[in-house]
């Protein structure tokens, strides 16, 4: 980067909220919780700078509420919390869901159950980004290991919320979340910024605003504009009229699901290391990533053919990728802070379930390389 | 613009209708006291968004041709707070039961009162739930019958008013649906007032309370409401001090509204100071 005032050395959770502001964020509500509070408290001097809206609401629930009053009226918004509070938020992500209104979430996970452990990482709310709301529907779930990709995937989150039109999770963790390091935040237009995708349809013409374009996408029309339409969580009609006529019902819910899992190559992004040859292949994400990343630099410098797949999109799950890149290997191990959450998926989607291992930690502590490495090695049939 | 006749259709959403209220509901009273209150004000309807939650009285908001936000159980004052602090030209409405304003929403209704956001909760009492078929709400009060009180209700009811006040609201009036011209003329000023806005409506549920509670068909319970009420100070609250008193309990022009405030705070952090 030529400019020297673009270099910042920040904490995971600012290079979040600098992405959100280069998305174009106009509204965040929120509440305090650790670990993800940094995220509403750089925004509480920020979003006015730049003449958006920031309110501190009276709990996570009345935070996602808002946050979805504020996107009806043309806003880019998004909330920031962590595990007890992103327990709270799901019904309203359910109705952002159902309702298709662009927002975005950043859940900074730490370890739980319950109020669990606040001020430790985990992963462990990978499942519940996916399942967390009730009923069938369709989500995303996007995630990084270093804070030029949180940059970047903020970014995303808010291109995909506008584009697929839904709630969008980022799941970052509490490493990624607190750590310094280095962000250059790139020049205006070096990262395509999606803008929010208006009707064309005209002043006293009947507008449907429940009723997708050609492509899948759905034109919005701003509440305060000339289309008067209703919003409601119930199943609706392309007037966003409450149905539920069969027909209507099963349309509706497959249009949900489909407008996101019918698009996977879209949304699907991963990075890849040494991954051309392995015949080990460590899968991972977030901060674990870091670690997987760090084993498989100093293995390589040792012969071992051991390759990174990080995940960046965790839902929906990449699954004909993860198959495609794990075909040849002679075991692939999961590098996750849960008790196996990503790891049953790649089960799922290889061809040789019994060739995938989980190297996990589950205690508060970053999994580290060495944690990795004894879990390897009993694989390959050395000595730990 | 106030020249013109009231015509409800002016107002509706046809399509919508019809409405799924009992027979007897009060709610359609309320419902003609809110687009008559609109149409005198000479709002345009492209300004107005109504934002309600679960119930049957949140049913209101897809009826009315208005921007509609139908959203989740209690929470429509947190939508409607996003909705307003977005855009604060918005007129923002929000019509509650008493079991999602009070119960499960009651958190959202003090802090929307507290932050003097420039919102109008209608709160539409009719001492019980009704969409679920008849238990007891915050607001039905002691020694009540109602499906999840089979022996009678042993807990206290919230005094809307007083709650109102209590958390900071500006503006809080009362009437019932018998006062259908008192209705419209307080809803005209809660919505004009620059601030949070309470109006509490009783209506009858003649289905549910009404038959619970032996009050008698819905005129029966009409007529309660003629009886058991009073305009505020009147002087037959000397002789029978439990008559429920109608009007405009507080209206206060001196507290900052809050997305006027927020404006304030955009001024400064663009000048640099945080």
């Amino acid at each position: 980067m030529k400019n020297k005032n673009n270099i910042r050395f920040v904490q995971g959770n600012e290079a979040c909220v600098e992405g959100a502001i280069y998305a174009g964020i106009d509204f965040f509500a929120g509440y305090p919780i650790t670990p993800s509070t940094e995220i509403m408290e750089h925004l509480a001097t920020r979003l006015p700078q730049k003449g958006g809206k920031f309110i501190q609401m009276e709990d996570e629930i009345a935070s996602m509420g808002a946050i979805i009053g504020a996107s009806l009226t043309g806003n880019k918004v998004m909330t920031a919390t962590s595990g007890p509070g992103f327990s709270l938020k799901q019904e309203a992500l359910g109705y952002a869901c159902m309702a298709e209104i662009p927002c975005v979430i950043a859940n900074v996970q730490r370890g739980g159950p319950s109020t669990g452990n606040p001020t430790h990482v985990s992963q462990g709310d990978v499942n519940q980004a996916r399942w967390g709301t009730h009923g069938d529907h369709a989500i995303i779930a996007l995630t990084a290991s270093n804070h030029q990709d949180v940059f970047k995937i903020t970014v995303d989150a808010f291109n995909m919320a506008e584009t697929y039109r839904t709630p969008v999770v980022l799941l970052l963790d509490e490493v990624i979340g607190h750590m310094r390091e280095k962000l250059v935040i790139p020049e205006p237009g070096e990262i395509p910024v999606v803008e929010r995708l208006r009707t064309s349809v005209k002043k006293g013409i009947d507008y449907h605003p429940y009723l997708p374009r050609e492509d899948g996408r759905l034109p919005m029309s701003d509440f305060g504009a000339e289309h008067r339409y209703n919003v409601t969580g119930l199943f609706h009609d392309m007037w966003g009229f409450p149905n539920n006529n069969p027909e209507v019902v099963s349309e509706l819910l497959r249009h949900l699901v489909d407008k996101i899992e019918n698009n996977v190559h879209e949304i699907s992004m991963h990075k890849e290391y040494w991954m051309d040859d392995a015949e080990y292949i460590l899968i991972s994400y977030g901060s674990s990533a870091r670690s997987a990343i760090h084993l498989a630099r100093n293995r390589r410098s040792r012969g071992v053919k051991l390759g990174v797949l990080e995940l960046q999109t965790l839902w929906p799950f990449p699954t004909e990728m993860v198959k495609e890149k794990c075909a040849g290997a002679k075991a692939v191990i999961v590098v996750e802070m849960n008790m196996g959450q990503v790891v049953t998926q790649v089960k799922n989607a290889v061809d040789n379930p019994q060739t995938v291992f989980l190297a996990n930690r589950i205690d508060g502590q970053l999994i580290s390389p060495t944690d990795i490495k004894s879990l390897l090695r009993m694989i390959q049939g050395k000595g730990v | 613009m106030t020249k013109q006749v009231f015509n409800f259709k002016d107002y509706i959403r046809p399509r919508f209708f019809p409405h799924i209220w009992c027979p007897g509901c009060g709610h359609g009273i309320v419902l003609g006291s809110l687009l008559r209150a609109v149409h005198e004000l000479g709002l345009d309807k492209n300004e107005i968004v109504i934002t309600s939650g679960i119930g049957c009285s949140s049913r209101i908001s897809g009826y009315v041709d208005f921007h509609s936000l139908h959203t989740i159980h209690g929470r429509a004052l947190s939508f409607a707070t996003g909705v307003k602090l977005s855009k604060p030209h918005l007129k923002a409405i929000v019509p509650m039961g008493d079991g999602d304003a009070l119960a499960i929403g009651g958190n959202h209704f003090i802090h929307a009162a507290r932050r003097n956001i420039d919102i109008t909760a209608i709160v539409m009492n009719n001492r019980i739930y009704g969409m679920t078929g008849g238990q007891f709400s915050p607001l039905s009060g002691l020694d009540k019958k109602a499906t999840t009180a089979p022996y009678s209700t042993i807990d206290r009811n919230f005094d809307v008013v007083e709650l109102a006040k209590s958390a900071g609201a500006t503006f809080v009036a009362r009437s019932t649906v018998f006062h259908a011209n008192e209705c419209k003329n307080l809803l005209k000023k809660g919505i004009s007032h620059k601030g949070f806005s309470v109006v509490e409506i009783l209506t009858q549920c003649p289905t549910y309370y009404g038959r619970k509670n032996k009050e008698g068909d819905a005129i029966q319970m009409m007529e309660g409401y003629k009886t058991n009420t009073v305009k505020i100070g009147s002087k037959k609250l000397e002789k029978n001090p439990d008559l429920i008193q109608r009007g405009i309990f507080i209206e206060n022009t001196d507290i900052p509204e809050y997305c006027e405030a927020y404006d304030k705070i955009i001024e400064t952090a663009m000048k640099g100071k945080a």
